[in-house]
């Protein structure tokens, strides 16, 4: 019981020494929960559309206005969390996962396999990440699944050089010595040994990455390679102001529901960058 | 190691990174379609026969896959790189037309982020915890959080259509003509035919576009200089130079800021290629004739050959430009040199 309070005041102390880092993370579930309820909270259906209505500015009754197909923007706006949020997590906790299994194998093993990935994340990072994830959507055909599936694609390889390093530097601590002497097994060794001392610099990387990750995916769908035209998703919806430069409204409330959520992202990573971190942690106490 | 050990070593190790390139470049355009002749012909030529043979031809579609592999090669070598879909013109051909406004903006755009990352990070590092740092790290990362897209439209929107500060979209006004074609950078040309009213336009021009596209870079910048330059700071030789009774100015210009610009200039190389990608949105929304604008057209059509195109020719210019860093990081590190 002690304990845990004294746990809970080290949070406390954390958290108030970094402001910056609770308001992200407030920010990251309002728009969570403004995604889950977006049913109920939004004023009109976002799909429908009243050619009546069209491109009206901001008003008591719009209050992001309307598109040019007389659909509430403010409606969208709130649905648009349901596309770009999932997406940005599924990319980065799929690239996670597919760059450790990888990246530790490589770091654990070593020799010819550890150098065999190391060029070939090298080749994969050598393309620029939206074009190459441009090149396989519309390869595979727009969509939001293909959209995911390409960044995916192109981002693991970040991952398993991470975490390669990760294991190289964690394998040659003591405990794994010790793990080894008493007869545990390499696949025993990898996944409980050492694997478990290099997830928080990877978590960390992840969360940073997820902001990163809706921006990608964001552009992929700016660019007419995400989903399909209709749906209520921030980076299509801010397109439609290209065409509208004189209706700000259109792409003005889409953008700033992006950038919102990737900067709260990076409040949160970049706090928990400095809790991972013993030479900025040590003053808190 | 002298310069040319080093040199040799990393052109030699680029052949198998641009090997892989062109490998993963051809997964992708003949493996992943369901079907490539649809994708790099377009459904409409894929419907005619003759077409369609031709083209497999070309590109050995009828041959096991390593062989197919090798004519791909081999057409690429040649400067092949297959047809637009939508213009039936070569692309490297296109390429070659489009990538020096690329170029000219991408420059820009890194000039950008360098003088406003630098100085922003010596700043904040500097006065660290005070409120002009607590200022430019919320800038920063306004530069690395705002979609590069909606900054274009916004930038447009008030500082082109609002306040009229900046010209419109395009590389130059419309009753202004292109300069001479020499490099086919617009500011360079106007320059070199000493036509200042084109050479104020062209970079009148730039202003906007590339302060947007240098936005994330300069965010990214700032953070790297300022943690860095924080590293620095607290080193002894710093103690022992303000010892020596030299002015601060010095002592943060002269021997922190040399030091703690090392991961700057490697950072330089990931963020040009940061900054072709951006190209693609900027140019998109500033009507820009480049290699992004291009790719933009190019994925509306789905004009795949065209894609692939830009693919490789911007992961050729990243590895180019990252050698160039590693030139660079070993001409201003003595220890390289030692070792």
């Amino acid at each position: 019981m002690r304990l845990s309070t004294s746990r809970w005041r080290v949070i406390r102390n954390r958290a108030r020494q970094n402001p910056l880092m609770v308001a992200g993370l407030g920010v990251c579930l309002a728009w969570v929960l403004i995604s889950l309820g977006a049913d109920r909270l939004a004023p009109a259906d976002p799909m429908h559309q009243s050619v009546m209505e069209r491109l009206q500015a901001p008003s008591a009754q719009h209050l992001f206005g309307t598109d040019q197909l007389g659909r509430d923007v403010l409606s969208r706006v709130l649905h648009g969390g349901r596309t770009s949020l999932p997406a940005g997590l599924l990319v980065i906790t799929s690239a996670t996962l597919v760059g450790t299994i990888f990246g530790a194998l490589a770091g654990y093993v070593g020799g010819l396999w550890d150098e065999l990935l190391m060029r070939f994340t090298e080749i994969f990072m050598a393309f620029p990440i939206i074009i190459l994830a441009m090149a396989i959507a519309a390869a595979l055909g727009p969509s939001v699944n293909n959209a995911v599936i390409a960044m995916i694609i192109v981002w693991w390889p970040n991952y398993a050089r991470v975490v390669r390093s990760l294991v190289i530097s964690v394998k040659s601590n003591e405990y794994v010595t010790s793990a080894r002497a008493i007869g545990a097994s390499p696949a025993r060794i990898l996944f409980l040994t050492v694997l478990p001392n290099c997830l928080a610099p990877a978590v960390v990387m992840a969360t940073l990455d997820i902001g990163n990750a809706i921006l990608i995916f964001a552009g992929l769908s700016f660019l007419g390679l995400g989903p399909e035209p209709s749906s209520p998703e921030w980076g299509r919806m801010v397109s439609d102001g290209i065409d509208h430069y004189d209706q700000w409204w259109l792409s003005t409330f889409p953008g700033i529901a992006i950038f919102t959520v990737v900067m709260a992202l990076n409040f949160v990573g970049d706090g928990l960058r400095d809790l991972a971190d013993p030479r900025t942690r040590k003053a808190v106490r | 190691m002298s310069l040319h050990q080093f040199l040799a070593r990393r052109l030699l190790l680029m052949i198998p990174l641009l090997i892989g390139i062109s490998l993963v470049a051809f997964i992708i355009s003949n493996a992943i379609p369901a079907d490539p002749t649809a994708a790099n012909l377009g459904e409409r030529a894929a419907a005619d026969p003759e077409i369609v043979a031709t083209f497999r031809e070309k590109w050995g579609l009828d041959e096991p896959l390593h062989v197919q592999y090798l004519t791909y090669l081999s057409n690429l070598l040649k400067g092949d790189m297959g047809t637009s879909i939508r213009s039936r013109r070569p692309v490297s051909e296109e390429l070659g037309r489009f990538l020096p406004a690329t170029i000219e903006l991408a420059t820009f755009g890194i000039l950008v982020s360098l003088v406003v990352g630098v100085i922003f990070g010596i700043i904040s590092a500097v006065w660290r915890n005070r409120l002009i740092d607590f200022i430019v790290r919320i800038l920063s990362l306004i530069g690395v959080s705002a979609p590069v897209f909606w900054l274009a439209l916004l930038g447009l929107i008030l500082l082109y259509l609002r306040w009229d500060v900046v010209p419109g979209p395009g590389r130059l006004d419309a009753r202004i003509r292109p300069p001479p074609n020499v490099t086919g950078l617009y500011t360079v040309d106007s320059l070199l035919t000493g036509d200042w009213r084109t050479f104020r336009n062209a970079l009148e021009h730039l202003i906007l576009p590339s302060l947007v596209l240098g936005a994330y870079s300069a965010g990214l910048i700032t953070r790297i200089t300022r943690s860095s330059m924080l590293e620095v700071l607290s080193m002894e030789y710093m103690t022992t130079a303000r010892s020596k009774g030299l002015r601060e100015w010095t002592v943060i210009t002269r021997h922190g800021l040399r030091n703690a610009l090392m991961p700057v200039v490697t950072i330089i190389g990931l963020s040009y290629g940061n900054l072709l990608s951006g190209a693609v949105l900027t140019e998109t929304i500033f009507a820009w004739e480049g290699i992004g604008r291009y790719a933009y057209n190019a994925a509306r059509t789905l004009d795949f050959p065209v894609l692939m195109g830009v693919s490789m020719l911007i992961a050729i210019i990243f590895v180019l430009m990252n050698l160039i860093v590693d030139v660079l990081y070993y001409w201003l590190d003595p220890r390289l040199r030692q070792a």
